[in-house]
């Protein structure tokens, strides 16, 4: 049985075969019934609409059908059951178990419990498998991610989509430069890790500096609640705001993503120019978690 | 000769049981605890700390009476006390003597720093931590412990 819990778990030739799935689906080279009469279950314990209704949508789109809980209150959970108990009766009734989790490590221990295959759908500040193959695809749509020059900007200590990337990036040759703020660099367990992938990591306090260099601009949402007052905040948050100006330092084939939402990290005035490829990005869940469901459940 | 006489005023020799010597110094309280001896539990033990030591200048002994460790009990302590050496005696005398090997895997032993860990609630998910060179890995949530382990200890 095949869970995808952590791209920690992933070697590349793993991460390759769902891309290559997810390339297939999205030039609709597939089987539109692959997952006729299977049942997923999408247990989300915190809202995540646009993950569940992904998830939702490339199930439908295999031919199988999904289940969820419904609201947290209205739920066993509001009755104090562990998730452990939930997992062993719900998999029951399904054929695969998407997870969304407050907790660290939700979606391992699911996994020790389940007896379907569990996908982690985000477990608190921990794994989201989904969105770091989902980033990967967008990015070898545009080019070859073998030692590709990716720079991570914004809030890199607690923005852990950042961190899984990098982990997956490590695999691929990337060269990674990190762009923070003081205080919200990559903390340095990450960076002791992706050195001994072999990944050096050049770090910057300024995007201005490095730009030119890069093929990819990977931003993140820095969050107001990690200053000690606006001022500070709206400092910071205008230094790091990506601009038409600023990408016209960069070269031509630069590809700019974001997970979303976004707030003000970029000017919406970038998202008509050709290296804003974030809500492609967005629409790449889909083949991406189609080859997902299928990987664990065909 | 000096050595070995002074051992002797501190701690006297067992006749039956585990010697814990060249614990690294004042680790041998917390061998004690990773092993889950405590005051309640019946076994004799005696501990001597702070010992001179040609071999890692200061150490600590334990020696714990009438009870055999197992390999698998003892390798758990290689964490905080790698230099240890585990003799079991029988009849006064040395019947083993070995070295201790850091595991692959700890599990019931440190409890995770993380407090958004899902082996920090209710849950049915016992504590346990793979062993890398970096330090110890959160099998749950991938949280890395890489000093005073010995603070973490459950
Ligand atoms: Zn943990």
């Amino acid at each position: 049985m095949r869970h995808i819990i952590s791209v920690r778990d992933m070697d590349r030739a793993a991460i390759d075969a769902l891309l290559d799935a997810a390339y297939e689906i999205e030039a609709r080279r597939y089987n539109p019934q692959r997952l006729a009469g299977k049942i997923l279950a999408l247990l989300f314990y915190e809202p995540s609409t646009r993950t569940r209704m992904s998830f939702e949508s490339a199930m439908a789109r295999l031919g199988g059908s999904s289940v969820t809980m419904g609201s947290v209150e209205a739920s066993s959970v509001a009755k104090g059951e562990t998730l452990a108990d939930t997992i062993r009766v719900v998999s029951g009734y399904v054929d695969a178990i998407v997870l969304r989790h407050p907790k660290e490590g939700a979606a391992r221990l699911a996994s020790e419990f389940s007896s379907v295959p569990v996908i982690n759908a985000g477990d608190g500040a921990g794994q989201h498998p989904s969105q770091t193959l989902l980033d990967l695809y967008t990015i070898r749509r545009a080019m070859p991610i073998n030692g590709v020059r990716v720079g991570l900007l914004g809030d890199l200590r607690y923005g852990r989509t950042t961190h899984s990337l990098a982990l997956a990036l490590s695999l691929y040759g990337a060269e990674i430069a990190a762009v923070a703020p003081k205080g919200l660099e990559l903390p340095s367990g990450i960076l002791r890790e992706l050195a001994d992938r072999g990944t050096s990591v050049t770090e910057y306090s300024a995007i201005e500096d490095v730009i030119a260099g890069l093929d990819v601009l990977y931003v993140t949402r820095i969050q107001r609640e990690r200053f000690p007052d606006t001022a500070s905040y709206l400092d910071i948050a205008s230094s790091y705001r990506i601009t038409p100006e600023l990408i016209g330092l960069a070269r031509d084939h630069l590809i700019v993503l974001h997970p979303l939402p976004r707030v003000d990290e970029i000017d919406p005035r970038v998202d008509a120019m050709p290296n804003a490829k974030y809500f492609e990005q967005a629409h790449h869940g889909i083949p991406v978690r189609m080859a997902m469901l299928s990987e664990v459940l065909a | 000769m000096t050595e070995d006489r002074a051992q002797g005023l501190l701690i006297s020799p067992i006749r039956d049981g585990t010697v814990i010597d060249h614990i690294s110094a004042g680790q041998a309280l917390n061998v004690l605890r990773i092993l889950g001896i405590t005051g309640t539990t019946p076994e004799s033990v005696s501990v001597a700390t702070n010992v001179a030591s040609g071999r890692v200048g200061r150490k600590d002994i334990v020696k714990i009476e009438n009870r055999e460790l197992r390999k698998e009990e003892v390798d758990r302590i290689a964490l905080i006390a790698p230099n240890a050496t585990i003799n079991i005696i029988r009849e006064y005398t040395v019947t083993s003597k070995k070295g201790v090997e850091t595991p692959a895997e700890v599990i019931g032993v440190v409890r995770c720093p993380n407090p958004g860990c899902i082996s920090n609630t209710s849950e049915p998910a016992c504590s346990r931590f793979l062993v890398t060179p970096n330090g110890l890995r959160c099998h749950y949530c991938d949280w890395l412990v890489t000093k005073e382990i010995a603070e973490h200890i459950l």
